[in-house]
């Protein structure tokens, strides 16, 4: 880790939001992860996301369990809520403060342990009742923390730093999140901020739970050959199914782009995702398409990045359940205590 | 972009800003960490090598290196260079000992200097050491030059000037006080090897408008006068004083003035307040000090009474452009303004005058009167005869001065080894990683917010009682400490090897000043364009690196690095290192000389 405090002196030249931030302010303290960790970057490009967003920090709520991923939350933005909860159980506390408040932006940032091992049972049913949130897995195949053993998200047959090879079959997590009814789903990478940047920025403008599982590389235990979660393997295997650029908000498409190869998806907020298809037949809308195309090109050890699935007008946990429409801490007297008639008419309705 | 080639000495050299721009090329950020550690003797030698008056310089300086200085584009001001290099001076132990003995044995070569100020000097430091015999001739009394009678004392105190030129006459150099030098013809007879012309630009400009005769006894050459202060021939002068000029000699002039009876002194400039050509700090010093600067008015006449001054006209002048754009004054139509006085400085200017040398020796002059110099190498058109300092190419200040007398003194030592004195020598360069340990360096590298300090000032009652009391304290060692500090070690280069580049971005990262970009290449222009955050600052070079895995290049602006190496402690392989620049000019000495 590094031990001075990273300078507060930043570039005079440096570009600012709608709010007057500059992308510095949307930092957090300096990370004491490994240097090299790709998870560092996955915090600069959420960083880039918020800015670019122009989100007031005080409106996100960042969330994380046990791991190298779940501690990153320090290190990104600093003026905004955080809670980081017990190993694995990430997801209910996700569940509960969205339910109270529906007004915050949730951003979930766990590991493929955190996530695909002890937390499995609680990602699931966070990603099936669609809690409105974002949920990034930072996934490097290895238990960083613990030096390095397998995780359930290491590929059967890759190897070890140390020479073994894994005989257990993976999880694929955005195969798992395409099941349980996600409505946003994409994969990335640490090392390319140029698709991971607008995909975040897209996953916090959807509606509905947004799922991105991005392979980031362990520089001190996953980083050698014969892993599948290098940044060797995974420029050589990336297979890019679109370009996405976001376009937030009201603003208008400036951009010309060539008719036929850009898809142009416009999300419940009015914002819109430019896709710009690489492969000719992938349909980002078609679920069991998405399922099929990802277990393909894993047997053929590629690995499929970009926006894999998206449901613009998707429901979530709020819609189901017809919940109050405003946070819990705002709701007076008046409402909480109805009175003994609106008590007397439930309970007739009940009768 | 071709791939930066850090193996040109000048590339790193240029990132040191404070050391590109100083003429004498002072290894700055060397001497200011060890300033920092407390090691004044050392820092104030590292001065002594190539600036050669450390004490002075550090009072006096016209520092191009402060505006130069990477601070100054990262926060608002850049570090206090000059005064630092003052701290070294007042701080030092006694140094004589680690200072070169005079040779006893001289190698039987005669070289005279004309005038004693810093560029002879400077020849004579430079060439001493080496067996030179060496003379120095001046006008008056004593070492020094202009640094000596026209600096006034309570900027630059004499004791500091007889210890700086004391260590250099102590290297066995013949000073010869008191002797004019009449004729170069003469001079060259003599059968010197080498002669060297250090003798400044002693005469003042005069300003001939009407009136100028009849109220002469109170009208006075502004450099003249400042000399006849600093020996104690004048001592007075009257209550309201107009000072005319506006470039540090005026300065000098008004402060001066203030000192010896002066109660009403006002500077007044042709031009305006911006562009007058006095170091801002030197206009801040005369401000401070109550003194008022009129700008945009042209002297037009002395008026007189009785052969007495009586005060001067002023014409009102705007700033126009004309159909070139180049600007102009004009008139402004107010009506004429009479500033009331009873003595008058003229500051507007200093000329070259070159009575004393001859037009049928084999010197050849140019049509403003200068001498025909050799910009690299000093020489004239006569091969045994060097110029330097004001005398070559007009006024300029004392770093030039003595940057000047070290290529002229490389030329000499070159010219009577019998080289080829067009060759020179490059500097040398020391390349040394400073990695300590995982997240340890050599230098320290946790950059300091803090604002620049100001230098103490003696309270100005007292300072204005006493000609020869000095204004300026200088830091104390912790003030001292905490503005070296403010240094952002610039000469501790981000080295990239892009073998050991995995391309995992963490530098990118990390970077406070978002310096680092990986991208695809481009030509140059459209490549700033693109760079994490703009590269506007065409003068600051790009570090390009290619050959990474992905055929991307590694861009990084060296604009406002910080030089914090959090890029190289984020990275994890190893493929940004930081590595210390030391970049030594070559003086004269077997090394300027080609290993033939």
């Amino acid at each position: 880790m590094t031990y001075i405090v990273k300078p507060r002196f930043h570039h005079p030249a440096l570009p600012k939001n709608a709010l007057g931030y500059t992308h510095r302010d949307y930092e957090g303290s300096v990370s004491t992860l490994c240097a090299g960790c790709g998870h560092d970057s996955i915090s600069a490009a959420i960083i880039q996301a918020c800015f670019e967003l122009n989100i007031e920090p005080h409106r996100v709520a960042k969330l994380s369990g046990i791991g190298c991923s779940s501690k990153t939350p320090t290190y990104f933005l600093g003026q905004s809520h955080g809670f980081n909860s017990v190993h694995g159980r990430m997801p209910s506390v996700m569940t509960g403060a969205n339910l109270a408040n529906r007004e915050l932006i949730y951003l979930g940032v766990s590991g493929d342990g955190d996530t695909a091992s002890i937390g499995l049972g609680q990602f699931a049913h966070l990603i099936r009742r669609g809690v409105n949130m974002t949920y990034i897995v930072e996934n490097n195949g290895v238990y960083g923390l613990t030096k390095g053993q397998f995780s359930a998200t290491a590929d059967r047959g890759s190897k070890s730093k140390r020479g073994a090879i894994n005989a257990d079959s993976s999880i694929d997590l955005v195969a798992m999140a395409l099941q349980l009814g996600a409505t946003f789903v994409g994969r990335s990478f640490s090392g390319d901020k140029k698709q991971l940047v607008p995909l975040i920025m897209a996953a916090i403008e959807h509606k509905g739970a947004a799922f991105l599982d991005v392979i980031s590389p362990c520089v001190a235990f996953n980083n050698h050959p014969g892993s599948t979660k290098s940044f060797d393997h995974v420029r050589e295997h990336n297979e890019a199914v679109n370009r996405l650029d976001f376009i937030s908000g009201r603003s208008p498409i400036a951009v010309d782009y060539e008719p036929g190869a850009v898809e142009i998806v416009e999300q419940h907020d009015g914002s819109k995702i430019a896709l710009r298809k690489l492969d000719g037949d992938y349909d980002v809308h078609d679920r069991r398409g998405a399922t099929n195309f990802l277990l393909e090109r894993a047997a053929a050890g590629e690995i499929v990045t970009g926006l894999l699935y998206v449901e613009p007008d998707g429901e979530e946990l709020h819609d189901n359940l017809k919940t109050v429409k405003k946070p819990l801490n705002t709701l007076g007297e008046r409402e909480l205590c109805p009175g003994s008639g609106a008590l007397d008419k439930f309970n007739a309705s009940l009768r | 972009m071709k791939p930066t080639d850090i193996r040109d000495p000048n590339y790193f050299h240029k990132v040191v800003d404070c050391q590109w721009a100083c003429p004498a090329h002072t290894p700055v950020p060397e001497y200011i960490r060890l300033i920092a550690a407390g090691r004044y003797s050392d820092a104030y030698l590292i001065n002594w090598k190539s600036n050669v008056f450390p004490g002075i310089l550090g009072r006096t300086c016209d520092r191009p290196c402060e505006p130069a200085c990477r601070r100054g584009r990262v926060e608002k001001e850049p570090v206090a260079i000059c005064r630092l290099k003052r701290v070294a001076a007042d701080y030092k132990d006694d140094i004589t000992a680690r200072l070169p003995k005079p040779v006893e044995k001289k190698n039987g070569k005669r070289i005279v200097c004309v005038g004693g100020g810093p560029a002879s000097l400077a020849v004579a430091r430079d060439l001493a050491p080496l067996g030179y015999d060496i003379t120095v001739l001046d006008q008056d009394p004593q070492a020094g030059g202009m640094m000596r009678t026209q600096i006034p004392k309570f900027r630059l105190p004499d004791s500091v000037i007889d210890e700086e030129c004391g260590y250099i006459l102590d290297l066995g150099v013949a000073f010869a006080g008191g002797k004019r030098v009449d004729s170069l013809k003469a001079l060259l007879a003599e059968n010197w090897d080498a002669i060297f012309v250090g003798c400044g630009a002693p005469r003042g400009r005069d300003l001939d408008i009407p009136g100028r005769k009849e109220a002469a006894k109170n009208i006075h050459i502004g450099i003249d006068w400042l000399s006849s202060v600093s020996f104690g021939h004048t001592t007075k002068i009257g209550k309201r004083v107009i000072v005319l000029g506006g470039g540090n000699t005026a300065m000098d002039c008004c402060r001066s003035s203030l000192r010896l009876g002066g109660e009403d002194v006002q500077v007044v400039v042709r031009s305006g307040f911006e562009e007058m050509k006095a170091s801002p700090w030197e206009k801040e010093d005369a401000m401070h000090e109550g003194i008022p600067i009129h700008n945009y008015l042209v002297p037009k006449e002395f008026t007189h009474e009785n052969g007495k001054l009586t005060g001067v006209v002023f014409e009102h002048v705007k700033a126009e452009k004309d159909a070139k754009g180049r600007r102009k004054l004009v008139p402004s139509g107010e009506p004429d303004r009479h500033f009331p006085c009873d003595d008058v400085l003229v500051a507007v200017g200093q000329e070259n005058s070159f009575p004393w040398i001859e037009r049928d020796i084999g010197i050849d002059f140019d049509e403003w009167g200068m001498p025909k110099v050799d910009e690299r190498t000093f020489r004239s058109t006569h091969p045994k005869v060097f110029f330097g300092g004001d005398a070559a190419f007009g006024p300029k200040n004392i770093i030039w001065a003595v940057a000047h007398g070290h290529e002229a003194a490389v030329s000499i030592d070159k010219l009577l080894n019998g080289e080829d004195i067009g060759h020179r020598p490059l500097p040398a360069v020391e390349v040394v990683s400073q990695k300590m340990g995982i997240h340890e360096w050599s230098y320290d590298n946790d950059i300091a917010g803090d604002k620049r300090y100001r230098v103490p000032l003696r309270d100005k009652v007292v300072a204005l009682k006493d000609i020869r009391a000095e204004v300026e304290l200088g830091y104390d060692d912790a003030l001292a400490f905490k503005e070296a500090q403010r240094c952002l070690n610039c000469d501790v280069q981000t080295v990239f090897e892009s073998k050991l580049c995995i391309e995992c971005d963490a530098c990118v990262d990390i970077c406070p000043m978002d310096c680092i970009t990986f991208t695809p290449n481009g030509e140059e222009a459209e490549l700033r364009t693109r760079l994490t955050a703009p590269a506007h600052n065409l003068a600051q070079d790009l570090y390009v690196v290619n050959e990474l895995k992905t055929g991307r290049v590694m861009v990084k602006d060296e604009d406002v690095c910080l030089h914090c190496g959090l890029c190289a402690e984020r990275c994890p392989t190893g493929a940004w290192d930081m590595q210390k620049t030391l970049i030594e000019m070559t003086q004269a000495g077997t090394a300027c000389r080609s290993r033939a």
